[in-house]
């Protein structure tokens, strides 16, 4: 009873056998990808293209940097459907410093500021007033597009700079776009930023139980308020570069991005309930979207009817390791 | 004064009136009955729309293939009418209710046995319906020339003052208003969404309520379906295209909290009614219609501010009401 409490050696990370990592959702993903890859390949000969292969990039890109952010926020146990209402307002933003004779670095300030303002008003609704985050970004994706519309109505601001153009339609190097590499980095600081620092383990942490976080010290609302910020500035960038890529604005610009960001970040494995999920598998997800979409459209299949194929392998994917388990378990239904 | 306050629905009710009012500053035509009557026929299929919603949100889940249901059903009723005009129309109802009812149905199935959440099922329905719509037409329209006189003129007809149309809106409200205030599923689907805990310890099987709310989702979506088709005589993909977000604005800007439990069928008509007078009033004030967006926007903003106060507090209301009764 008096013994001395054990010198417990608690670990940074927990060692995962290699069988745990075979059977992840990641995993699943590359299976899943290898497979698109392959059927693609055979079904058009134009497919294994570095070319083509590059420009399948450019079908995701700007929505899958929307979704990296996302991750975060869906992670953390809120949502934002206002990101393709914010990439129209920026959009239209940069369209109007356009007319007025803006220079291309200030375009980019632009687009970015407007994306990070917006984000930070979702913040400061949600984190502030404790409003559900769901409603709140309906609210605000009907309010952004909407200023875009008042402003626009059914013109289009064309006429961006020469210089302009690379962020959306410019090659770093050989077939790899401004894009892609943007869209890798990315994709490597929130990696980081999600799974090695103490900032990604709140967010995990505020997704399972934000009352413990609070009661532990977390400033809860101050990271959530971060995370609809950076949701925000991607939403900017993204629109930097759509905007860039299409050398126009209209007011419908990136109509039903959101739900297609979404779709990435669940597929990815992300919980919508939050508390759980992963870089890597929003990354993966967006390749896999790209592939699909990509494959079928060489195929000539019509974009709507690509949408199936994405609806039924969100839901598909996600009912699979439920079904399994249930098989397993032997308590089907 | 006390009881009123504690029933938002008068809180809209005055919202509404007030905007009327300022309105018929500007174009004093607006309040005349017969435009008020205009302006309700017009609101009918968004106040089906938000019913069938509401139903699905007080269980705390959510329903964003509504829209796409109606495009699919509205598509498929479009079409057996052009190919056999014969099939009367009360038929073609029926029948729209039905393939609603299984659109609804598919929903239900994923929330209750696959335990996966309502707004993932529903999103990936969404682009599903939407794009087996495509499937089904070939990516042909259904125009007016190819559907039959009954098929376009049923909704209009007026029958004691007001179109059929109309009659069906109220019908449906009347409807909801008994199944949730009188029977034992409008209770069940309050209580799962008050606490799904407590539920099934009060005997309440919530996966099959929730698989019950989705079936009704469904219907009402194919209902609706049938209505928007006639009503704007064409049926293409493009259909209420984003139109899922309207509806959830409807229920919002009523009360109807996201989070389950509170709400009313009150609430939900007064909230489509606002959106339809704002979209309404716009062009005869001579506010380019432009600014819809936005201001239903703000609405929507303002309305959530409005109702999160307090929510916490009608919740044990309505659990006390419970208790006593």
């Amino acid at each position: 009873m008096t013994d001395a409490p054990h010198p417990r050696h608690i670990p940074d990370r927990l060692d995962k056998p290699l069988s745990s990592a075979i059977f992840s959702w990641e995993a699943l993903l590359v299976v899943i990808a290898v497979l698109i890859f392959t059927v693609n390949s055979f079904a058009s000969p134009y497919f294994l293209d570095p070319w083509s292969l590059s420009d399948l990039t450019f079908n995701f890109t700007e929505k899958a940097l929307i979704a990296l952010a996302m991750a975060l926020l869906i992670i953390s146990g809120e949502i934002d459907l206002s990101v393709a209402a914010i990439v129209a307002l920026a959009s239209t933003m940069m369209g109007m410093a356009v007319q007025a004779g803006a220079g291309t670095p200030v375009l980019v300030a632009i687009g970015i500021v407007v994306g990070l303002g917006c984000g930070a008003f979702n913040g400061l609704l949600v984190t502030r007033l404790g409003l559900p985050s769901i409603v709140v970004t309906i609210g605000t994706m009907s309010l952004f597009r909407g200023i875009a519309f008042i402003i626009l109505g059914d013109q289009a601001y064309k006429g961006y700079p020469e210089s302009f153009a690379f962020f959306g339609q410019g090659y770093v190097w050989w077939v790899f776009s401004f894009e892609l590499a943007l869209f890798l980095v990315a994709a490597l600081i929130y990696w980081f930023v999600l799974h090695r620092t103490s900032f990604g383990r709140r967010v995990f942490a505020i997704g399972n139980n934000p009352v413990a976080c609070q009661f532990s010290g977390v400033r809860v609302d101050r990271i959530k308020f971060i995370l609809f910020c950076l949701t925000g500035l991607m939403s900017g960038i993204a629109s930097v570069l759509i905007t860039s890529r299409l050398g126009s604005t209209r007011p419908s610009i990136a109509q039903g991005y959101e739900l297609e960001a979404i779709t990435m970040v669940v597929l990815g494995g992300v919980s919508i309930l939050g508390g759980a999920g992963s870089i890597l598998g929003v990354v993966l997800a967006a390749f896999i979207m790209g592939l699909v979409t990509f494959g079928l459209g060489l195929l000539n299949v019509p974009g709507i009817v690509m949408s199936i194929f994405i609806g039924l392998l969100l839901i598909i994917v996600i009912a699979l390791p439920i079904v399994w388990r249930r098989l397993r378990e032997g308590r089907f239904a | 004064m006390k009881n009123l306050r504690k029933y938002r629905e008068i809180w809209l009710l005055a919202a509404i009136a007030v905007l009327i009012g300022l309105i018929s500053t500007r174009f004093p035509g607006f309040a005349d009955p017969a435009n008020l009557r205009q302006v309700f026929n017009d609101t009918s299929i968004l106040m089906i729309l938000a019913l069938g919603q509401m139903v699905v949100i007080l269980t705390r889940s959510i329903d964003l293939s509504m829209a796409s249901n109606l495009c699919f059903t509205g598509m498929v009723v479009a079409m057996l009418n052009a190919a056999h005009p014969a099939i009367p129309i009360p038929a073609l109802i029926v029948i729209a209710l039905l393939v609603g009812l299984v659109l609804g149905a598919i929903n239900g199935l994923l929330v209750w046995r696959l335990n996966i959440p309502s707004i993932v099922v529903t999103l990936g329905t969404l682009t599903i319906y939407r794009g087996a719509t495509f499937v089904v037409s070939g990516g042909a329209w259904v125009n007016a020339d190819q559907m039959s006189p009954d098929f376009i003129n049923f909704q209009r007809a007026a029958f004691l003052g007001l179109p059929v149309l109309s009659w069906i809106a109220l019908l449906v409200i009347a409807l909801f208003f008994v199944v949730m205030t009188r029977t034992q599923i409008g209770r069940s689907i309050y209580a799962i969404g008050v606490n799904p805990t407590a539920s099934v310890y009060a005997g309440i099987d919530v996966g099959r309520t929730k698989f019950i709310v989705f079936c009704i989702s469904g219907m009402i979506g194919g209902l609706a379906g049938y209505l928007w088709i006639s009503r704007y005589v064409i049926a293409s993909v493009e259909v209420a295209n984003g139109y899922e977000l309207n509806i959830i604005a409807a229920c919002v800007i009523g009360g109807i909290s996201i989070a389950g439990g509170i709400g009313s069928v009150g609430g939900a008509v007064l909230g489509a009614l606002f959106l339809g007078i704002i979209s309404n009033a716009l062009p005869v004030i001579n506010i380019s219609p432009f600014w819809q967006m936005a201001i239903s926007g703000s609405a929507i903003i303002l309305a959530v501010v409005l109702n999160a106060r307090g929510e916490r507090r009608q919740g044990r209301i309505i659990l006390r009401k419970a208790e006593a009764a």
